[in-house]
Parts: C-alpha cells; sequence; structure tokens
C-alpha cells in the first residue's frame, strides 16, 4: 500500500501526526526519517514513546530510507513518512521518483525565516528548496491537520509552477 | 516570535489567590487547553497562581524545551503535567528530565488530577502528583449504552 503521507513536521512525533493524521488515516505505522535521530538510540526511545502501543515506529536516515522505499510502499499496511526539514525531504524525494506529493505540517519559526501560514516559516533557502521540490513535478502543499484547508505551495510562494512527476 | 507563555497569578474567581507564592507545576498541551484547564481548576478550587500554564501553540519542538525549562527554572518548578502522552510538549519534558532528573512529569493529565494536585497543599511536589495521578484515573468513566 503506497505511503498515505509525506510529511514536513519539525516536531517529527507529535498529537497533529499521531492522532490528528494517523486516527482518521488509520495509520499503522509511521517512517521517521532523521540521520540524527537514526543514530541515536535515546532520541528513538523518546519518539517511541509517543506512539501507541499499536503503531509501529520505524527510523531511517535517508540512504536507508531511499533503499527501503520499496519495503514501506509495499507493506499491506498503512503508513506515514516523516521528515524533520525541506532538505531531507528534498533528498528523499530525488532518491524516490514515486512520491508525487508532500505535505508541509509544520516549521516553526526561527531566526531568518518569514512567516507564510500560521504554521509554516521559510527561510530563503528553504524556499528554494521547496520551489526545486515543486520542480521536480512532486505537488506540495500545506495542511497541519486533515480538517484544515490545504494550501497550495503557489499561495505560499506564487511563482511555484507544478509539473506532473513522471516515474 | 512572541513565546505563548502566561504568568496566570491572579484566580479567575477572585476568591483565595496567594499571589506571593511561585506556581508549583507547570501545565503544558496543545493549543488553549493548558490556560482553559487551569481555569477551570482555579473556578473550582478558588486557589490561583497554583499551575503555570504553557502552550506548545506556534512553536517548534525545540522553542517548546526553551520555554518550559526556562519557565521551570525562573520558578524552581519540578512538576510537569501534560494533555498528551505523544504530544510535543510531553516530548520536551522528556528532554528536560534528561538534564533535570528530579522532573516528575504527568501526562495524560486531567481535570480531576490537576484538581487532586492543588489541594495537596505544601509538602513534596513530586510525591503530591505522584498521587495526583490516581485521583485522575479514577475519574474516568463512561456511562449508558455499551
Amino acid at each position: 500500500m503506497p505511503i498515505a503521507l509525506y510529511r514536513i513536521d519539525d516536531r517529527l512525533i507529535h498529537g497533529q501526526v499521531v492522532v490528528g493524521w494517523g486516527q482518521p488515516l488509520d495509520i499503522d505505522f509511521i517512517v521517521l526519517v532523521d540521520d540524527n535521530v537514526a543514530c541515536c538510540d535515546w532520541e528513538q526511545d523518546l519518539y517511541r514513546m509517543g506512539v501507541p502501543p499499536e503503531m509501529e515506529l520505524v527510523f531511517a536516515d535517508v540512504a536507508t530510507a531511499i533503499r527501503d522505499h520499496d519495503k514501506y510502499s509495499s507493506d499491506p499496511r498503512k503508513g506515514i513518512l516523516v521528515t524533520p526539514d525541506i532538505p531531507t525531504m528534498q533528498r528523499l524525494v530525488y532518491g524516490v521518483p514515486y512520491i508525487r506529493e508532500v505535505n508541509v505540517g509544520g516549521i516553526h519559526h526561527r531566526d531568518g525565516r518569514t512567516q507564510k501560514l500560521r504554521y509554516v516559516f521559510l527561510a530563503p533557502d528553504e524556499e528554494a528548496q521547496l520551489r526545486a521540490i515543486v520542480q521536480s513535478g512532486v505537488k506540495v502543499t500545506a495542511q497541519d491537520v486533515p480538517a484544515a484547508r490545504e494550501v497550495p505551495m503557489s499561495e505560499i510562494l506564487p511563482s511555484s509552477e507544478p509539473e506532473a512527476r513522471t516515474a | 516570535m512572541s513565546a505563548t507563555i502566561f504568568r496566570k497569578m491572579k484566580s479567575s474567581t477572585g476568591e483565595t489567590t496567594d499571589e506571593s507564592s511561585p506556581p508549583r507545576a507547570i501545565v503544558a498541551g496543545h493549543g488553549d487547553f493548558p490556560f482553559g484547564i487551569v481555569s477551570a481548576v482555579e473556578q473550582i478550587s478558588g486557589r490561583g497562581g497554583v499551575l503555570l500554564p504553557v502552550s506548545n501553540k506556534g512553536l517548534s519542538g525545540q522553542d517548546i524545551e526553551t520555554q518550559l525549562k526556562a519557565a521551570a527554572e525562573q520558578d524552581g518548578i519540578q512538576v510537569f503535567f501534560t494533555d498528551l502522552p505523544g504530544g510535543s510538549a510531553t516530548l520536551a519534558v522528556r528532554r528536560i528530565m534528561r538534564e533535570r532528573p528530579d522532573v516528575v512529569l504527568v501526562t495524560g493529565a486531567n481535570l480531576a488530577t490537576l484538581l487532586e494536585f492543588v489541594f495537596q497543599s505544601g509538602g513534596d511536589c513530586g510525591a503530591a502528583a505522584r498521587i495526583s495521578v490516581e485521583k485522575g484515573r479514577n475519574a474516568l468513566a463512561a456511562f449508558g449504552p455499551a
């Protein structure tokens, strides 16, 4: 079964992901793609306590996630893949031609970023990275929770022009 | 970006408020949950300023941790109540616990939990938090057809 949601979220595992998206999508597993978390047992233990026991949490660095993506997407269960930032998702998108859509779920304020939405703040280099993802044919939208409006990237970055991606 | 911390040192009921005492615990969670539930505690108990509400609204995981740590250090707070086991506030407190082994975290906190804690005045806050867990757990019940 294809991954139900590819999400960029700097909080990674939290209420919006596990409950907000996890319940309506009936998610059975989450793939957390983060080079730092993938090599830190303590961080993994921390995030593991954030998911209910019936939900599997898989940790992977980007290279492993690219290598194992077919395994995730052929799993009969439903899954979400989450990255902490745009560069990580960009590397994943470049390595996995089957990714068609990316959800920007939460990129919060920090110095150098400009507010685009209530839950999306972008630095100039991040804007460029998002544009690059869009230019590679991936549909990128922002939506923090399922009940919220799906905001097209053209509203956040006006000159973004999506093109259909072919695998 | 301004912090989503609101130091609520005045009782919403205007009754028995002790503004001279620092808060004994932080209530952290999603949206307006911390403010709402602290307001309810104060309305029922008449005791204001015992709990300090902190929202995760609009903050990154790192910012939540920074805000909670600063709030706890300012008042020497040892006890945190959070709303959801998998929520970002809970994860932030778990990170704080790595540096502060004295911290006690209660997650899944409800109104009964907080009321019990507030009424246990004096003594060890950590022990009071643990006692309040049992009260909160027992307050959950379902009525009506299955």
